[in-house]
């Protein structure tokens, strides 16, 4: 498909107090769950009740954006009405799509609110072919695709191509290394996972020992990173640990980095991507706010024509503190 | 007695071309399985080593009264693998779709699902039945109650669990052998053929816990679920699928068959299953709601 006129730059509201300070800084679209095993982000404090998500419509609204609800776990057996009410509470509060990524979540929404709300395909169904795209588009009338993590720049490119639905891809937070809605390891290790509970490398099963080597830190047990005296210690999220394989020690999946696609916001745009996600639905509002006014000028740099020093600069405030990555967006990180 | 059946599943790892020609010809002679998957399903690169050899080993299991399964890609990308997934969706015979990529293209054939494709639900199982599926096999996380309760509410369908092996846990795009022999997936030399079981990933205090193989990871642990007839029956599980290794897969096909005829108790066979040259300790955990790693004496 032709690239879209203007990127649409989609922004994290854990709470609705960040809905606000994301409107406020300028996101065009917000994303959000309620607060139970319904959407991927399942922590206590977190998401919405119906009555907040009904004010924070009527808030983004007003000031011209859009809301997007995650109804992104898959629905357990038995209990398929939780996630069919989910959807339906998401219409009656007005919201402008649903984030879905389970067939019965889909077909739910398709056969009762077709005309009243979009269908977005969440990242958790893993749709990377053209023919799994159109597939989930002619049977269930989604509108758009959020991609998985794992397509280069001219993979995307090759996939606008040949689909006809606008897709979304996430610049900045989070980096699974797996394909998403395809990865059990958290529930190996843990029994709780993002596909059923919407968790991954949960808190508590998180550890860390003071041993003669220094500090372990552990899920269930299992040493998923150590630290010298003194060394700050990291959050053990098992696809960001190092390991023992094959005669060395290393970050066998990937280094504890998380994705910053900042510099490639133009190259995405020319590959046809129509949505910007930002992640990061437990983050508090000044960081919210923050990282959502950068990508707010980046963004209308790029549309302005802007060049890549000028990008860089805006964004060079975000880059602090954690190591980052761009991710599969570049071949070679394959 | 029992009607459970035995499903040998896709062989997930790179095996030269005479390995799988050498395993397959026995399977067929000897394996009490009626089902058998054949196909690359984990790494695409790796098809023009097995392709050649599958007509041999259709024809020689389907003379020897096996049915045969082909299984596709669990995450095609390239044109090439989307192309060769299509082609495995036009054969006559029953497919294993394990990405919605194959499923436009099986429309109005019967298919069955592999452990790669999210069914979590009765709801989305029933829409698949609906598509043309016949046999459903979940994703390895779902316990044994979950697939119960689908298989109550899905009468037409038959429900299989991944009851041998080591369990798939993940695909990505990126290949970790490849990255471990500091390579790209690009030009990865094709490393994951020195690990015939996959890679063992232990953490940093030496605990068996993971396992590579290419662009997957899948436990250390071999899952050995051994279940009696009654309890299948209960949960209407009609079929328990056994993935490949390197060990001897008749006898592992021979205990499951003792133990669905009844003539073997689960703890006999957990020990035949132990006596043979397993890649790592045996598990359950996920069949009883627990954590993967679990094994029977830890669940209880």
């Amino acid at each position: 498909m032709t690239a879209p006129a203007r990127m649409e730059l989609v922004c994290p509201a854990g709470t609705p107090s960040t809905l606000r300070a994301a409107v406020e800084a300028g996101a065009d679209a917000v994303y959000c769950g309620f607060r139970d095993e319904t959407n991927a982000r399942n922590f206590p404090g977190l998401n919405f009740s119906a009555q907040e998500l009904a004010e924070g419509v009527r808030f983004a609204h007003d000031r011209g954006t859009r809301v997007l609800v995650a109804i992104n776990t898959f629905a357990r057996v038995g209990d398929v009405d939780l996630w069919r009410n989910a959807a339906d509470t998401a219409v009656r509060c007005g919201a402008d799509a649903i984030i879905a990524g389970d067939i019965a979540v889909l077909d739910h929404v398709a056969t009762n609110h077709k005309d009243a709300i979009r269908l977005h395909l969440s990242v958790q169904a893993a749709a990377a072919t053209p023919e799994a795209i159109r597939f989930y588009a002619e049977t269930f009338g989604v509108r758009r695709v959020v991609i998985p993590r794992v397509l280069s720049v001219p993979e995307i490119t090759a996939l606008n191509k040949n689909i006809d639905v606008e897709t979304e891809a996430f610049v900045f937070g989070g980096l699974c290394v797996m394909v998403e809605g395809r990865c059990y390891l958290s529930s190996y290790a843990t029994g709780k996972s993002p596909n059923l509970n919407g968790v991954c490398s949960p808190p508590e099963a998180v550890t860390y020992d003071e041993d003669g080597k220094g500090m372990a830190a552990k899920l269930s047990g299992f040493t998923i990173d150590r630290y010298a005296p003194g060394e700050p210690t990291g959050y053990p999220t098992l696809c960001k640990g190092r390991f023992n394989a094959g005669g060395k020690t290393s970050y066998l999946f990937e280094e504890p980095v998380s994705l910053n696609a900042g510099s490639l916001i133009e190259g995405l745009k020319k590959a046809g991507i129509t949505a910007l996600k930002i992640e990061g639905r437990q983050r508090g509002k000044g960081y919210v706010s923050e990282v959502v006014r950068a990508f707010r000028r980046a963004v209308d740099a790029v549309e302005a024509g802007g060049d890549a020093v000028e990008i860089d600069r805006i964004l060079a405030g975000q880059s602090e503190g954690g190591r980052q990555t761009a991710g599969a967006y570049r071949k070679v990180w394959r | 007695m029992t009607n459970v059946s035995l499903t040998l599943g896709p062989v997930l790892f790179h095996w030269p071309a005479e390995r799988l020609l050498d395993f397959y010809r026995r399977i067929a002679d000897e394996a009490p399985v009626g089902r058998v998957h054949v196909g690359e399903v984990v790494c695409g690169k790796r098809m023009p080593f097995s392709d050649p050899c599958w007509p041999d080993v259709i024809e020689r299991l389907e003379r020897a009264g096996k049915e045969v399964v082909l299984s596709t890609l669990a995450a095609p990308a390239t044109v090439r693998e989307r192309r060769s997934v299509a082609d495995l969706c036009g054969d006559e015979r029953l497919v294993e779709v394990n990405d919605i990529t194959a499923l436009p293209a099986r429309a109005g054939q019967p298919f069955v699902t592999g452990p790669f494709l999210n069914v979590y639900n009765e709801a989305t199982a029933q829409f698949l039945a609906g598509r043309g599926a016949r046999a459903i096999c979940p994703p390895v996380e779902l316990s044994l109650a979950a697939i119960g309760a689908m298989a109550a509410a899905c009468p037409e369908i038959e429900f299989e669990i991944f009851a041998f092996g080591r369990l798939p846990l993940a695909i990505s795009g990126r290949c970790y052998h490849a990255r471990l022999h500091g390579l790209h997936k690009d030009s990865c030399q094709f490393t994951c053929e020195k690990d015939p079981d996959g890679l063992a990933v232990d953490t940093l205090d030496d605990q068996a816990f993971l396992a590579i193989n290419g662009v997957q990871t899948l436990s250390n642990q071999v899952q050995a679920f051994c279940p009696t007839p009654e309890t299948l029956a209960a949960h209407r599980i009609a079929r328990l699928r056994l993935s490949p290794h390197t060990c001897d897969m008749v006898r592992v096909a021979e205990a499951y068959r003792a133990l669905l005829d009844g003539e073997e108790e689960p703890g006999a066979v957990r020990a035949t299953l132990a006596g043979l040259d397993l890649p790592g300790e045996m598990v359950e955990g996920y069949v009883h709601a627990r954590p993967g790693w679990m094994t029977a004496a830890t669940v209880d």
